[in-house]
């Protein structure tokens, strides 16, 4: 078979994409294959007890599957331990995790914290309020207009008093990829660490968190064809190892007594209470379904459909692409404005013609200020989208300003 | 649903060519409304003499569904005592709720054309936001 033909089969997989749906709004959520929902399924069919609690056989079975989970997704980016998998709900509770737990002990008055202008509002709140709570000021780092963080910006952000810096490794809406490698070691020289957020690029590329040598790296398992709920914190042991519990409850303790209590071991310190096995399984067969189709077929396919998508939007009058002109510069996401026609109305119109796209401010408020614009629409791309679904959404917006009354 | 009872005339018409979106002189009171799930945000202004609405604008930005529908409040709320549009700003969000009356929602007028809305729950927000600010302001004046 060739890619083609090999994707035509992997979208079978899916049962919820049919051919009446455009379904272009991967970077929200992706839909899942059978091989996820029969693996949860699969989970509480067979092996559902509660986990490191029960001696018996069923128990040590359901701990063996979360266990397993974590080794997968230790290996699958890379990470020197599986410990140093934190198994949390989405992106937004890892990084408040990180957030509440690491500033508590590490911020002091007078510190900075550097965050992106582009960040997802759950990378931005979170490092808000311990900023204030701490005393700390919160120092906005400004990427060029399509997105590119230059060395300049980078180096006028730092200082001595720089203790952590929080950046997206792909903008959920310029899609641009940062080159973190670089970045954390200019961080690093500065004496700081860098959190990445990795919703946007742990589904889309090969991310080593080893190679990258970022402290801490966040995602999500929804928007990576596993389930909602399960999500990853990735830290350094040496970091993890230091910071206080986040949550406090069941299974994350060694001793408790009335006046003296010991914490559990990493990564176990910050799971409080009965963990999400079914997610985590659900994420570790997404992990296998990534790797059975391969970086290749995921990445060119998505670079098709982008280039495919931004070559249409070029040819439509009065539509304009949001960040770089340049196709190489999105990582499969592709952010739009249609002159005079707010975005919700776009994805209205767009989504009776059954072709899914998100409108508003992508939780990026920040970023739409600073990009000058209230809100905007975004097409984004998964492997499983095929050429045809692009030309469909090209033709709809193409219609979009005569229905709405406006002369083209 | 029919797109075109949705995107109808009515609604386009006020959305391109809206009569009150502009700010006032001197309003009497303001109010901001906000939609959190896309940020919009509109200012309705009034001005009331005697108990009554004399004038009346919005400004900001918006869908066209939101757009239009403040645009048809304005002109329905000028010139109306106050206890009048609070009476018609409850028909209009009972209209959105699906609760309304054929009777009801013909007293609603042009603001009518917005009634197919309480199909569509992800628009709800775009179609009251006017109204829902009005009314607020009104209660407020108490």
């Amino acid at each position: 078979m060739n890619k083609s033909e090999l994707i035509k089969e992997y979208r079978k997989q899916f049962p919820l994409l049919d051919e009446e749906l455009a379904y272009l709004d991967n970077a929200a959520t992706t839909q899942k294959p059978s091989s996820v929902l029969d693996a949860v399924r699969r989970y509480y069919e067979k092996d559902n007890a509660n986990p490191f609690r029960g001696v018996y056989d069923l128990s040590e079975r359901a701990t063996e599957s979360y266990e397993n989970a974590r080794k997968k997704t230790a290996a699958f980016i890379n990470a020197a331990a599986p410990e140093e998998i934190i198994f949390v709900r989405n992106a937004s509770e890892a990084l408040n995790l990180l957030a509440y737990s690491w500033c508590e002990d590490n911020l002091a008055e007078g510190d900075e914290v550097v965050v992106s202008v582009m960040e997802h509002h759950s990378d931005f709140l979170p490092w808000k309020y311990m900023a204030e709570k701490k005393g700390a000021k919160l120092v906005k780092f400004e990427p060029d207009e399509n997105g590119t963080v230059t060395d300049a910006v980078l180096d006028s952000c730092l200082s001595e008093k720089t203790k952590i810096v929080a950046l997206t490794q792909v903008s959920n809406v310029l899609g641009r990829v940062n080159d973190i490698k670089h970045i954390a070691e200019k961080v690093h020289l500065a004496g700081a660490l860098i959190s990445v957020d990795g919703a946007q690029s742990v589904p889309h590329m090969k991310v080593d968190v080893q190679d990258l040598d970022c402290d801490f790296l966040s995602f999500s398992g929804h928007k990576m064809f596993g389930p909602m709920g399960i999500g990853v914190l990735y830290g350094k042991m040496e970091h993890l190892e230091k910071m206080r519990p986040f949550m406090y409850g069941g299974e994350m303790i060694a001793t408790v007594h009335w006046d003296r209590v010991t914490y559990a071991e990493v990564p176990h310190k910050f799971e409080a209470g009965t963990v999400n096995v079914g997610g985590a399984v659900g994420l570790a067969a997404a992990i296998d379904f990534i790797n059975e189709v391969g970086w290749d077929i995921i990445e060119t396919q998505e670079e098709i459909l982008t280039a495919r998508a931004m070559a249409g939007i070029k040819n439509i009058d009065k539509v304009r692409i949001i960040g770089s002109q340049n196709e190489a510069d999105h990582k499969g996401i592709v952010t739009f404005c249609v002159e005079d026609v707010h975005p919700h109305d776009v994805a209205d119109i767009l989504g009776r013609a059954e072709v899914c796209v998100r409108a508003g401010h992508h939780c990026a408020q920040p970023l739409m200020d600073f990009l000058g614009v209230k809100s905007t629409c975004r097409a984004s791309f998964a492997f499983y989208n095929t050429e045809e679904e692009v030309d469909r959404f090209l033709t709809e917006l193409s219609k979009v300003r005569g229905l709405l009354g406006y002369g083209f | 649903m029919d797109f075109k009872t949705f995107y109808n005339e009515v609604v386009t018409d006020h959305n391109m060519h809206p009569l009150h979106k502009h700010p006032i002189d001197n309003p009497d009171i303001e109010m901001e409304g906000v939609n959190p799930s896309c940020g919009d945000e509109i200012t309705v202004q009034l001005k009331v003499q005697d108990g009554i609405i004399s004038d009346g604008s919005f400004i900001g930005d918006g869908c066209a569904i939101s757009q239009a529908s403040a645009d048809i409040m304005i002109d329905m709320v000028i010139g109306k005592p106050v206890e009048e549009a609070r009476h018609l700003a409850d028909l209009f969000l009972r209209m959105i709720k699906g609760e309304a009356s054929p009777e009801e929602i013909e007293e609603l007028g042009e603001a009518g054309a917005l009634s197919d809305i309480s199909h569509m729950p992800a628009r709800v927000k775009c179609a009251v936001l006017g109204w829902h600010t009005v009314d607020e302001m009104i209660k407020g004046m108490k």
